[in-house]
């Protein structure tokens, strides 16, 4: 019995060829093949990705905020922690067009600094996720027998916990107010769902024919791994990866909204909405702005996934 | 005549451009009577029989011309809700693969008893009865007991069974095979067509039996007719053409068969691909992989000549392929 | 089936074991409960040691989580540190949350299941591209960004709904709430239903219905609905552990007080008992519904039920 959601892919997937369309497709790849040569899945990914709008429009806005990220100083010269209690709550001025909050800091210039932390969090989280679930998930399904059930069963565990009271159970023991216990905790409950996919990917991958034949020739492990099974692999768990990305950034806002994720000084959207949300009736800007930036970071990346899975999941298409 | 296509063009929008999947087709069948169409796959043969049905995918496809003229009436011309009562009742069709063609979630009982439930106004109670009657009709044992379970319980050969069972149900004039034994083994497609034979005679009806594969039609059919690149290239009775082809295509599909007398010789084979429907060769479709072509077939369209009286190809050069194909 | 649920139940046991150690683990041994008992204060040494004697905590940490557990069992979730018990904190709590959940799982259903099967069935055209893009940007703003927004607008601006919810926590104050909660998830609905029927309206089983002559709506709701929605509901079974568990945000923007309410202030107080207590009902919660997801899709796929 598989995994209920290996079934449900199973289940949606299109069964059996039939449907006049099909055969129209058909013909299209015979052209293809005949003409302008086979491309790699890679390359026929980038191919659609370029004409993808969703993908032009989501990858401008992340090098965007990957840039404001690392050198806030483009849009703003003013510094995020240096507030003027006279001002607080004040509405927007000439030089400040977001106005201040409570504690009479530029809400324009922390939100331009807010993108650092988000975007920290993101891809480090990201990385550390998809290097350890693939690495584990790799090796439990090639490797099989009682590795895997023992992963199979502790990632159930880390699936078996909410993420929200996980995050407050975890972080609130924490004190430091660096990014990374946050980054760590995500990694922590972020792995498996990585490790579920490269797992199905390398179990699919052993068993096509030429995996099957390079072990008849006496391929050894380590060069099957890597040469003929990882390379099936990276495709899947660069689509979730993309995908979590932003549902990581989301996770993070959330975290410092609740109080246990980053802390002050750190400049944090989620902990300037978490301020700002008190004072809404009075000052509504002050939670608009930040809002506003953590929700189209978040979109960039879940429009990125999309785009990106949308050209590497051929069968989707 | 029973069913009638008359000139019918069918093509699919894509992304790469037009696909002229059928372009001119024309044939009849008669009441009792097996017309075999024959084709490689993107041949028009299985688009042509689903325009036929009324279940072409429409967007992306479209019928740009012709006319579908079944028990004296054009069903082009049908609202779709009375096309919908010709569906299933008087004409119906037996698809390829029966694992996917049949609902994975409803049991077979319920599936077949659905013709009677909408079609008939029957109650969920008789139709079942009904259900295990065409069961064991088409021989499938243990009925009663077997009626309640899902496609997947039954063996290849049972569930194309089933669908020859469905296809029967309110015994239509008019049953359109679409490789009904491709996906089955080679034992079992015997049994299976010998079915589909016998009810058709029991029922009188006329059978359109569409598939790639001239050892299946030398039994059952009365009438072949070879498609290519969405034409009709040749028509002919059955046995005459086992005699002789008069088109180089079917020329090439009778010397692919393997024959007990020609052991030891090397197979046949048509070289080069069948063309892209996107982009169907000027002239005869089939001139770049004939041995026979010259720079007429580059050109002009081959019209269907007749060769006799209840024959004709689409080659410039029948009488040549003919003769040649007599020695 | 029968074997099948005793497997299931089974594996249950090690990963229930497993969660639960780690929340144990990050409370008892990470936080230090006693010390959170006395605020500000230095604790006075004899009244720690003789509080840390009666909650076990001088055992290796491996005996207090079975003294834990074995208390659990016998429905003793042991006593919040301000002398009220667990179970009482639970009895009210839970109500509230289950009537929230509740809500956002009918909106979720009704919503999303609707929008993704006209969207599925008009693949490529305006209204499924618009659908596609709304569910992203729903999906890309957080529950509390949507939550204060919805509460502001609805609540203070136009005054449509009262902003916060009362103590009795009455259905019709929940609505606003519980469309918060499921706002996330009802996207995704949508999205899966969505692909699903776009998938499956070219099925071969789907053309098979239509070449039996079944009218259009037969062929939607019986053939095309019943296997498209199987992986829907499936996920729909899931949710309802997650947005237990997810509840917190929504119930500390509404004033909810349920089970977020009183884990987040168990939390904020360091509050051992209170949070570990909880936790394990949710993760008890979490697990049951992904059984009986599991065994849902069995009943709606006979290809599984009779493997």
């Amino acid at each position: 019995m598989p995994e209920p959601y290996e079934n449900a892919k199973e289940a949606i997937a299109p069964t059996g060829a039939g449907g006049a369309m099909d055969l129209a497709m058909s013909e299209a790849e015979t052209v293809r093949a005949d003409g302008r040569g086979p491309r790699s899945l890679w390359s026929d990914a980038w191919h659609q990705l370029r004409r993808d709008p969703v993908f032009l429009v989501s990858a401008a806005l992340i090098v965007f905020l990957v840039l404001i990220a690392l050198w806030p100083q483009i849009l703003t010269s003013a510094d995020p922690l240096r507030c003027d209690l006279s001002k607080s709550q004040q509405g927007a001025a000439p030089g400040h067009p977001f106005g201040y909050d409570t504690q009479g800091c530029d809400v324009y210039t922390r939100t331009v600094y807010g993108a650092r932390a988000s975007i920290t969090v993101g891809v480090c989280a990201t990385v550390g996720a998809a290097l350890l679930g693939s690495l584990l998930g790799g090796l439990a399904g090639f490797f099989g027998g009682w590795w895997d059930a023992l992963l199979s069963r502790i990632a159930d565990v880390f699936f078996g916990i909410p993420v929200i009271l996980g995050g407050l159970v975890f972080l609130s023991v924490v004190t430091s107010s660096t990014v990374w216990p946050v980054v760590g905790f995500i990694v922590l409950l972020g792995w498996p769902q990585v490790a579920r996919i490269a797992r199905g990917a390398v179990i699919t991958a052993k068993q096509h024919d030429y995996v099957q034949a390079a072990r008849a020739l006496g391929a050894g492990s380590a060069r099957m791994l890597l040469r003929h099974v990882a390379p099936n692999a990276v495709a899947p768990v660069i689509v979730v990866a993309t995908i979590a990305l932003g549902t990581y950034i989301a996770l993070e806002a959330t975290l410092s909204f609740l109080g246990v994720g980053l802390r002050p000084p750190t400049v944090s959207w989620g902990i300037d909405i978490s301020n700002a949300a008190p004072q809404i009736r009075n000052a509504p800007h002050m939670l608009l702005w930040p809002a506003g930036a953590l929700s189209v970071t978040v979109l960039a990346f879940i429009m990125l996934g999309d785009a990106v899975r949308d050209a590497l999941d051929p069968k989707l298409r | 005549m029973l069913l009638e296509v008359r000139d019918l063009y069918v093509e699919f929008r894509t992304r790469e451009g037009i696909a002229h999947a059928v372009n001119g087709v024309s044939y009849a069948v008669d009441a009792g009577e097996t017309l075999a169409v024959l084709g490689e796959s993107g041949s028009g043969k299985s688009v042509t029989a689903q325009a036929v049905m009324g279940i072409l995918d429409m967007p992306p496809g479209r019928i740009t011309g012709g006319e579908i003229l079944f028990q004296g009436r054009d069903l082009l011309t049908l609202k779709e809700d009375e096309r919908r009562k010709v569906r299933g009742a008087r004409m119906a069709m037996i698809f390829q693969d029966a694992l996917s063609a049949l609902n994975p979630v409803l049991s077979v009982g319920d599936q077949l008893g659905e013709m009677f439930v909408v079609h008939r106004g029957m109650s969920k109670k008789d139709a079942r009865a009904k259900a295990i009657e065409l069961m064991d009709r088409v021989r499938i044992p243990a009925a009663r007991e077997r009626v309640g379970q899902y496609p997947h319980q039954f063996s290849g050969g049972m569930r194309q069974r089933i669908m020859i069972a469905m296809a029967m149900a309110l015994e239509p004039a008019l049953i359109i095979a679409d490789e009904p034994t491709t996906a089955l083994d080679v034992t079992v497609q015997a049994q299976v067509m010998e079915l589909l034979a016998e009810l058709q005679r029991e029922l009188d009806m006329g059978l359109i039996l569409i598939t790639h594969d001239l050892g299946v039609v030398a039994d059952v059919a009365d009438r072949i007719a070879v498609m290519y690149a969405g034409r009709i290239i040749e028509t002919a009775p059955v046995h005459d053409i086992y005699k002789a082809a008069a088109h180089p295509y079917t020329q090439g599909l009778l010397d692919s068969i393997p024959r007990l007398h020609h052991k030891g010789r090397e197979l046949y084979a048509i070289k080069g691909l069948p063309p892209s429907l996107l982009d169907i060769p000027p002239g005869c479709a089939f001139h770049p992989r004939c041995p026979r072509a010259r720079d007429v077939c580059r050109t002009d369209v081959p019209p269907l000549h007749p060769v006799a009286p209840d024959r004709r190809s689409a080659c410039h050069f029948w009488k040549e392929t003919l003769d040649a194909s007599h020695s | 089936m029968g074997r099948y649920v005793i497997r299931r139940l089974l594996q249950m046991i090690p990963v229930f074991i497993g969660s639960t150690f780690l929340i144990f683990f990050m409370v008892y041994a990470l936080g230090d409960p006693v010390a959170a008992l006395f605020g500000d204060k230095a604790p006075d040494p004899a009244t720690a040691a003789r509080i840390r004697k009666d909650l076990h905590l001088d055992q290796p940490l491996w005996k207090q989580y079975l003294l834990y557990m074995g208390a659990i069992f016998q429905g003793d979730f042991g006593t919040a540190f301000n002398g009220q018990k667990v179970t009482e904190l639970m009895a009210a709590a839970f109500p509230v949350t289950l009537r929230l959940t509740l809500v956002a799982i009918v909106i979720e259903v009704i919503i999303g299941i609707t929008l993704g099967v006209i969207s599925g069935l008009r693949r490529g055209r305006p209204l499924d591209t618009g659908l596609l893009v709304l569910t992203l940007v729903v999906i890309s703003v957080p529950t509390f960004v949507s939550g204060y927004l919805l509460q502001f607008l609805l609540g203070v601006k136009w005054g449509w709904v009262r902003p916060s919810v009362s103590s009795d926590a009455r259905l019709d104050e929940l609505i606003l709430p519980g469309i918060v909660l499921a706002l996330v998830s009802l996207a995704y609905v949508t999205r899966l239903s969505r692909t699903s029927i776009a998938e499956n309206v070219r099925a071969d089983y789907v053309r098979t219905a239509i070449a039996k002559g079944l009218p259009r709506h037969r062929v939607i709701t019986r053939h095309l609905l019943r296997n498209s929605l199987i992986p829907v509901v499936t996920f729909i079974g899931a949710d309802i552990g997650s947005l237990m568990g997810g509840a917190i945000v929504t119930e500390r923007i509404f004033n909810i007080h349920g089970v977020g309410y009183q884990l987040y202030q168990g939390i904020l107080r360091n509050n051992a008992p209170t949070v570990v207590g909880f936790v394990t009902i949710l993760v008890i919660v979490f697990l049951v519904a992904n059984l009986l997801v599991d065994l849902l899709y069995a009943v709606l796929d006979p290809r599984i039920r009779y493997a």
